[in-house]
Parts: C-alpha cells; sequence; structure tokens
C-alpha cells in the first residue's frame, strides 16, 4: 500500500477514497470528541424538557441572583444559580442549546442548498445567470456579515423567521462560489466529457457526475459555517435583536447578566460559557473533516 | 501602470457601491407602515414641523424608487436627514462627532491584532508543533469560537472589577481630556505632550481593543503561520540561506515578504469582522463610538440614524478592501502585470 | 603534484526521520575535489547526489540531519563550524545554483535587491557600488541590456536568463567551490548548450572548482575532469570522466551507459536496467544494487561491499573488484553535528 520511499521523498499516507477519508477522520481522536460533542449539545436540547430541573421561564422570587452551588451563598437547588428574575440558570442554559443548534442547523442547510444549487447553475451554464450573479455577490459581498443582519434585524425587530433569512442572506455566499468553481473545474474534466458523450442531459450530469466530486469541500464548509452562524446568531439576541426574547437563548442571557456583572457574574458567563463550548467543538469537528476529507485544503 | 490598477478598480467599485446603498435604502423600508408613524411613538421629542420637514425630505409621499434617488441625492452630499434620538439634530453632525471614537478604538485594535498574530504566526511556523506552536493553536482556535461580547464581559469582570487594573467604560478620565484636535485621544495627548492623559486613553483601549482584536487575531495568526510553513519549504527560501544570508534575513525578509501576500486577503475580509464586532464591543463597554450609537439607535428605531452608520460601515468595508487589493499589489509583483 | 584538495567529503552519513523509519540518503559518501576540478555527481532522481550537495553546504534541516562524517574545506571541517562561520562561506566560499530558477528566485524582490543582498553580507560592496557590480555581473554572465534587466523581477525574465542571474549571485562573491544542481535540467538543449558554455567559461576565467551534480551522461563527458556515480545513497564508482565512460567497473554504471542512446552506434540495443531503485526505508543488507545486478552473488546480498581503490584515483564499490567489506552499520554514535546556523 505505501510506496517505495526513494532518496527525494518523506511520504505522508494519502487516503483518497470515502473509507479512507472516513479512516482518516476516526483517527483523528480530537475531531472524534468534538463531533460526539456537538451530538451531544443536540441531543441535550432535544431532551430539554426531560433533563432541565426547571421550567427555564419559571421565576423564584425568594431565589434571585443565587449562587451557584460551590459558592458558600449557593444551594444545589440551583446549580449554576439563578439569575435577576429568579430563573434557574441551568434550565436556561439546557433549553438554550436548542434555539442555537436549531438555528444554526437550518440556516447552514438553507444557505448551503441555496449557494450550492446556485453556484451549480452558474459554474455549469454560465452565460447571463452567471453575469447578473456575479454583481449579486460583490455587492452581498461588500457587507460585513453581521451589519447586514443587523439592517434587517433593525427594520423587523426580533422575529424567529426574519433571523433565519437575515443570517442566510449573506451566507449562501461562501456554498455559491465553492460550488460555482468547482463546477467550472469539473465541466472541463474527462469524465463529464464521457457522460456527454453518452448522451447524459445536463440535470443528469450535474447531480450524478458532478455532485458528488463537490461534496466533500461543501461540507466542511457547512461545519465551519455553522460555528460563524451560532456566533453570530448570539451577538443579534445579545444586541436584542435576535431570538424573540420569550425563548431563551444564550445571547439574551447574557446581555440579562451584564448588568449584575459585578455581583451576580455567572448570570452573563455561563451562557457565553456554553456558546464557547458548542462552537468550538463545532470548530474542532470541522476541521477534522477538512484534513480528512481534503488534506490538500489545509490553511 | 499603477493609475490604471487605481482607476480600474476604483471603478469597479462604483457598482457595488450602488448595491450598498440600495441594500441599505430598502431594508430600511422593510418595516410595515410609515417611518413617521414610528416616530410619532417617540412622545414628542420632536416638533410637528420637523416632522413636516422630514416628510418632505425623504418624500415619503412619492413612490420608493423615487425616494431611493432622493435618498441617493442627499446622501451623496452627506445629508441623512434628522436624528429623532437625538432631538432632531441633523444626523451627520452626530455620527461626525461619534467617528473619531471609532476611529481610534478600531485603528488601536487593528494594530494590536496585525501585530500579534503576525508574530505569533511567524514563530509558530518556524517550529510547528512545538510548544510554542501548540499554544498558540489553541489560543487561536479559541479567539475564533469565542462570542465576541462574552470576552469583553470576562475580560471586565476578571481585569476591571476582580483585579481593577484597567478602566471598564468610557474613553478617558475626563479630567484629564485633552484638547481634541484629530478627535484621537491618544494622538491629541501626544499633541499636547500630557502623558498622564495619554495613559489614562490608552488604558481605556485596552480591554474594549483586546476584545475586538481577538477574533481577528486569531484568523490572522492561522493564516500568517499555514502560509509561512508553505514558504518556507520554498526553494528561494533555501536559496537565501545558500548565498549565506543570515536566518533573520530569511525568515523575516525573505519568506515573510511572501507569506504576507495571501494573508492581506484574509485580514481585509476579517477588517468586515472587526467592523460587525465593533457595534458589539461598544456596547458591552459603553464606549461613546459610532457602534454605540448605532445599538441606540436601533432600539430607539431611529432609521435615519440607522441607516447612515449602516452605511458607513459598508462604505469603510468596500474601502478597506480596497486598500488591501492595493496591498497586495504592492506585495505581489505578479499581480501588476494582469 | 598531490596539493591539498579544496574539498574533501570523508564517510559522510545524512538520515531522515520519516514515519516508515530513518531513510539513509547519504550513506557513508567520499569524495574530494581539487582545486579549479569539475567533478561529476552522476546518478538517478532519489539516489542522494541532492542531499550530499546539502550536506556539504550544511543546508540539511528537519527531518533531516548529517549523522557522521567529515566535510573538509582547505583542511578545515565545515562540520565542526560555528554558524556564523558556515553563513560567511556559504556564498563566500562555496556557492551553489539550484535546478529551477523560477521557484528559487524570490518572486517578491527584483534581481538587484537578490544581487545586492549577497554582496553586502559577505562585504564586497554596499550601495551604490554594490548596485554598479550587479550590473556588471550581469553583463559578464552574458545578460544584454543589462541595467534595465537589473530591475526587474524574475517572473519578467526568460528561463535562461533567470539561470544566467542565480549563476551571476552565486559567484558574485568569488566562491571557490561552486555546486551546481542540475543546472541545466529545466532548460531546454539550446539554452542548455549556453549555460554549459557560461560556466565553463567563468571557470576557466576565475579557477573555479565545480561539483556538477546531474543525471545527464552527456554532459558529464562534456564537462567534468572526473565523476562519481552514486546510486542509493552511495558512491558506487568514481574516477577520471574518460576512464569511467570507456572502462566502466561497477555494473550499475555499466548499465546506465547501455541505457543511453549514442550517436554513432546506431543499430546497438538499448538495454534498460531491471527492477526498479530500493526503498530507501527498507533497505536489503548487503549491496543495494545486488537485486538488479547481472552479475550479482551470493556475497553481495548477504554484506555491503566497501569501496576500495581499484588504480590510483579509480575507486569502485564492488566484490567484483575488491573483497573489502563495509564495517558494521550500526556504529549509533554520531558527532550530534549542528546542520542549522
Amino acid at each position: 500500500m505505501a510506496q517505495p520511499v526513494t532518496g527525494d521523498q518523506v511520504l505522508e499516507p494519502v487516503a483518497a477514497t470515502t473509507p479512507g477519508m472516513v479512516r482518516l477522520l476516526l483517527s483523528n481522536r480530537v475531531a472524534v470528541v468534538a463531533g460526539l460533542a456537538v451530538l451531544g449539545f443536540a441531543a441535550i436540547g432535544l431532551l430539554a424538557p426531560v433533563l432541565a430541573a426547571y421550567d427555564p421561564s419559571a421565576q423564584h422570587p425568594e431565589a434571585i441572583r443565587a449562587a451557584p452551588f460551590w459558592h458558600p451563598e449557593g444551594s444545589t437547588r440551583f446549580l449554576l444559580g439563578t439569575d435577576s428574575l429568579g430563573r434557574d440558570l441551568l434550565s436556561r442554559i439546557i433549553y438554550g442549546a436548542r434555539i442555537s443548534i436549531f438555528l444554526g442547523v437550518v440556516v447552514v442547510l438553507l444557505t448551503l442548498v441555496v449557494g450550492t444549487g446556485l453556484g451549480m447553475l452558474a459554474g455549469y451554464f454560465r452565460g447571463w445567470f452567471d453575469a447578473v450573479m456575479s454583481r449579486v455577490v460583490d455587492t452581498l459581498l461588500a457587507f460585513p456579515f453581521l451589519i447586514f443582519a443587523l439592517a434587517i434585524m433593525a427594520a423587523t425587530g426580533p422575529n424567529l423567521v426574519a433571523l433565519v433569512l437575515a443570517l442566510a442572506f449573506k451566507g449562501w455566499v461562501d456554498f455559491y462560489r465553492v460550488a460555482r468553481g468547482d463546477v467550472l473545474a469539473a465541466r472541463e474534466a474527462d469524465y463529464v466529457t464521457a457522460a456527454r458523450g453518452l448522451g447524459a442531459s445536463a440535470p443528469h450530469i450535474l447531480f450524478s457526475e458532478i455532485l458528488p466530486n463537490i461534496i466533500p469541500p461543501i461540507i466542511v464548509l457547512a461545519t465551519l459555517r455553522m460555528a460563524t452562524i451560532i456566533i453570530a446568531e448570539a451577538s443579534l439576541s445579545f444586541l436584542g435583536i435576535g431570538v424573540p426574547p420569550s425563548i431563551p437563548a444564550w445571547g439574551t442571557m447574557v446581555a440579562d447578566g451584564r448588568a449584575d456583572v459585578a455581583s451576580a457574574w455567572w448570570i452573563a458567563t455561563f451562557p457565553g460559557l456554553g456558546i464557547l463550548l458548542l462552537v468550538l467543538c463545532v470548530n474542532l469537528f470541522g476541521e477534522g473533516l477538512r484534513d480528512a476529507l481534503d488534506p490538500r485544503m489545509r490553511k | 501602470m499603477w493609475g490604471r490598477f487605481v482607476t480600474q478598480r476604483t471603478l469597479q467599485l462604483i457598482p457595488v457601491l450602488i448595491g450598498v446603498s440600495f441594500v441599505v435604502f430598502f431594508t430600511m423600508h422593510l418595516t410595515p407602515g410609515d417611518p413617521i408613524e414610528h416616530m410619532l411613538g417617540q412622545a414628542g421629542r420632536i416638533t410637528q414641523a420637523q416632522i413636516d420637514e422630514l416628510r418632505a425630505h425623504y418624500g415619503l409621499d412619492r413612490p420608493l424608487v423615487v425616494q431611493y434617488g432622493l435618498f441617493l441625492r442627499h446622501a451623496v452630499r452627506g445629508d441623512f436627514g434628522l436624528s429623532y434620538s437625538h432631538q432632531g439634530r441633523s444626523v451627520s453632525a452626530v455620527v461626525a462627532e461619534r467617528i473619531p471614537a471609532t476611529l481610534e478604538l478600531t485603528l488601536f485594535a487593528f494594530l494590536i491584532a496585525i501585530v500579534l498574530a503576525i508574530a505569533a504566526g511567524v514563530v509558530s511556523s518556524l517550529r510547528p508543533q512545538g510548544a510554542f506552536d501548540r499554544t498558540a493553536t489553541v489560543g487561536a482556535l479559541l479567539g475564533i469560537s469565542m462570542p465576541g461580547f462574552w470576552l469583553g464581559i470576562v475580560l471586565i469582570i476578571v481585569f476591571g472589577l476582580r483585579l481593577q487594573w484597567l478602566p471598564i467604560s468610557g474613553r478617558i478620565d475626563l479630567a484629564l481630556a485633552p484638547q481634541p484636535v484629530t478627535g484621537l485621544n491618544t494622538v491629541d495627548a501626544l499633541l499636547a505632550g500630557n502623558g498622564a492623559a495619554f495613559l489614562s486613553a490608552l488604558k481605556h483601549l485596552v480591554l474594549p481593543g483586546a476584545a475586538m482584536a481577538a477574533p481577528m487575531a486569531a484568523m490572522v495568526m492561522r493564516m500568517v503561520r499555514s502560509s509561512m510553513i508553505g514558504v518556507l519549504e520554498q526553494d528561494y527560501v533555501q536559496f537565501a540561506r545558500a548565498k549565506g544570508l543570515p536566518e533573520t534575513s530569511v525568515v523575516g525578509k525573505h519568506a515573510l515578504r511572501n507569506a504576507l501576500i495571501p494573508t492581506v486577503n484574509i485580514v481585509a475580509l476579517q477588517t468586515g469582522l472587526l467592523l460587525s464586532g465593533n457595534m458589539i464591543i461598544e456596547t458591552v463597554f459603553q464606549y461613546p463610538g459610532l457602534g454605540k450609537l448605532a445599538v441606540d439607535a436601533i432600539a430607539a428605531a431611529d432609521y435615519p440614524l440607522v441607516q447612515a452608520v449602516v452605511l458607513i460601515y459598508a462604505v469603510s468595508y468596500v474601502l478597506l478592501n480596497l486598500g488591501a487589493d492595493a496591498l497586495h499589489a504592492v506585495l505581489d509583483p505578479r499581480v501588476r502585470a494582469a | 603534484m598531490t596539493a591539498q584538495p579544496l574539498l574533501e567529503v570523508r564517510d559522510l552519513h545524512t538520515h531522515f526521520s520519516t514515519y516508515r523509519g530513518p531513510l539513509r540518503a547519504v550513506d557513508g559518501v567520499s569524495l574530494t575535489v581539487a582545486r579549479g576540478e569539475t567533478v561529476a555527481l552522476v546518478g538517478e532522481s532519489g539516489c542522494g547526489k541532492s542531499v550530499t550537495a546539502l550536506s556539504i553546504m550544511r543546508l540539511v534541516r528537519r527531518p533531516g540531519r548529517i549523522l557522521r562524517g567529515r566535510v573538509f574545506l582547505d583542511g578545515e571541517d565545515l562540520l565542526q563550524k560555528a554558524g556564523a562561520e558556515m553563513r560567511q562561506i556559504r556564498g563566500g566560499r562555496i556557492a551553489m545554483v539550484f535546478q529551477e530558477p523560477l521557484s528559487t528566485l524570490n518572486p517578491a524582490f527584483p534581481v538587484s535587491t537578490q544581487i545586492v543582498e549577497s554582496l553586502k553580507v559577505h562585504g564586497v560592496a554596499r550601495g551604490k557600488q554594490a548596485r554598479e557590480r550587479g550590473i556588471q555581473l550581469l553583463e559578464a554572465m552574458g545578460i544584454p541590456a543589462a541595467r534595465e534587466r537589473f530591475r526587474s523581477y524574475p517572473h519578467e525574465l526568460s528561463g535562461g536568463m533567470r539561470q544566467r542571474v542565480m549563476i551571476a549571485i552565486a559567484v558574485s562573491c568569488e566562491p571557490e567551490l561552486l555546486i551546481a544542481d542540475e543546472p541545466t535540467t529545466a532548460l531546454d538543449v539550446t539554452l542548455q548548450a549556453q549555460i554549459m558554455d557560461l560556466l565553463a567559461r567563468i571557470k576557466q576565467e576565475r579557477g573555479l572548482a565545480i561539483i556538477l551534480i546531474t543525471h545527464d551522461l552527456g554532459l558529464v563527458s562534456q564537462f567534468s575532469d572526473r565523476a562519481a556515480v552514486m546510486y542509493a545513497g552511495q558512491i558506487v564508482e568514481q574516477g577520471p570522466v574518460a576512464e569511467l565512460l570507456e572502462e566502466p567497473l561497477h555494473p550499475y554504471t555499466r548499465g546506465l551507459l547501455r541505457c543511453v542512446p549514442r550517436l554513432g552506434r546506431l543499430g546497438m540495443p538499448i538495454t534498460p536496467i531491471e527492477g526498479s531503485v530500493p526503498d530507501m526505508a527498507a533497505l536489503p543488507p548487503g549491496c543495494r544494487f545486488a537485486p538488479r545486478c547481472p552479475e550479482a552473488m551470493d556475497r553481495c546480498r548477504r554484506a555491503m561491499p566497501a569501496a576500495c581503490e581499484w588504480r590510483p584515483g579509480r575507486a569502485v564499490r564492488c566484490y567484483l573488484y575488491g573483497d573489502a567489506e563495509e564495517a558494521g552499520e550500526d556504529r549509533k554514535q554520531d558527532h550530534g553535528v549542528a546542520d542549522r546556523d
């Protein structure tokens, strides 16, 4: 399997097949743990009603700003303490996982489908469509991501659908460019010419021949984008123009806790820690994925 | 050759700028109803005369396209209307007085991000997988995984409240404020030779600057590192050594120059992140700049103000990218020929 | 007439650590170069010629390191020198020219910078003087319109001109030895001839000793005084070029010569050497060429032959010409030679 090594080479093993890639991924322990952790977060979010000790919006006026349990003034009744309205922080954090992951997945899927689809069309058929899209893309790229989402949310106020659209509005561009670039390269490739020679139709070529080859970088991009989306959503919620306040979200919680930073620091810190851990795991997994799927993409 | 490069790029800018203004204009009009109606909900902060003036100014009874035209015409002249969350003062005046603060903070954050990132990236690349590299890589990973607002809050808690080393809000100790010449407190303090004021201004910049710089520094450092690792394997680096050049020259001059080429592009992209982060960080630190202005304006539904600020951020970003393109051409002579 | 040789390499060993174990790129190479002499280092890709050159210049980097051996330049062991001293020697006394000038010249800097910095670092000239000297050098290398070309970037020059620039940089500080690593491989035939002419000329003018690394036997015969044939990290035969080509001793050398089609010998069959180069990370015991050697004996497969002197100036590593065996390979001691400055 390994090629003979000559004086010129100091080889690294290269895996170019799917089972090879999977094996390479699984050999990266950090990535595997991170990936499992992300699934763990998702599970926690799904099982929130079962796992959380309290209803996230239930207020306990007698235990406002209670300290976490290891604090001398804390108790095991509220493991991570309570916020300014006496709501159990741990329960809220558990519920917060739901919206973060849900939005992350939904937005990424949306941008992936739209971006990849448009990119493939533009790359394969070129022509006026491609030219128009280039202009659109250039304009969208001119906006820093958050500023754009902010502008939209500023106009509509905290609104879940608007949030999804605002986050997705610019995100699809990355997928578009990757898909378009890869399709442009692929359409000149031999296997495509061969397929055309056999009389395959354009949609068939696009979906059965080209698509499987561009999936790996798309998947990597999707994972890494999810991290960005989660942080963006949290930032918008922090500013009060993200998730509607009725839904427990980590960003909103940090904003709530900001006022009490001097006395009850845990209110702002722990939800943020949740964001950090989730995003860290998504990033670690995404990078492991990238290293396994295409070592040449390594940055 | 340079002239042609600049004109070419500037011309490409124009459709983009138009597109930007278009988007900014229309997002503001996503809200159902008459913006003036919203203003009326501000409990009599502006007079009826001002409302009428605004109505005419915005041409709200005219078709949307005409309104856009009016918006553009006014915008190019710097007229963004009146800010109703600021007692009807002109938006451009309100914005102008906040710009220096944001400029100072952003420049500061940019500088520390770049310097730290390049230094850390280069040192890491010299011994990949070494102790420094591992630490730096972990740090960078944390940097890109952390929400900026959270980092800001943690910095406030640790350095501001617990250790009490640094201030957590404002720009400068008001008693020490220097004469405003440029509007940048650090520069003004230096111009006045006032060491205490300079120090105070600097101290106020550290925490928000660090929070703003972190994600950008993290991404840039990774880019520099991987770019350097690639460059250090190149033949010309080996040739430089074969010429007998000292290692500092080989790494610092020959290698770094080439490694910076792709880095410039990343930096350009990341400035977008920096600008977005600016709004958030200014809010966290109650820093009286453009970002906080925008956030407050959003809360107050002061659309003309929000519009103006968003436009400024977007245009800055476009110009910064132009600058990055130019810098890229300076660093890589092969691009100039194209 | 045995003056001290300019360069004497003695029993050089350079290994690379790979995920499959140590790769013995240079395994007991010994070589001498006299003043003004041209020695060709011949062999196929991967036999260790370039690594030998890099080891002489002490440019071998992680994961490679020079395990043991001696490299004497005018009697001083380079492997014992401190970093700063070695840097003076690089470019100042020994210079190197590489194969592909487009990747060897820094694309970000104009030619002027790259020549001048050499001159400055070796204290030959600075500032305006350095620039003038640089332009003169380009002219001496046969580059037309040298003054304009001086300010150009590498990508603006043709392949042949880039190679001349590289040679100009190499000789700018008057070295005594020039190591040319496949200087014409990346060029087409007409340019090859031009560059070799240039090398011949500067060799004559400056009394330069040259180590010519190549796989092209034609170049070897035209240009060098002596040649050393390398196979799998070792020198298997060396001697004066004319003798080597007329009377090759080692089966590998014979095989190489048979592979080359020759003008004037039409109709002679070209017989390739059977088999392929050994896996350098998993070497067989005994002679490395044995698996492919038409004259291999049992002994060849069991123990490695040592290089022995067949005639004064002629050495061969083969049991056909001598009985000496290479002493045990497991001498773990090494100098711990510093391979970076």
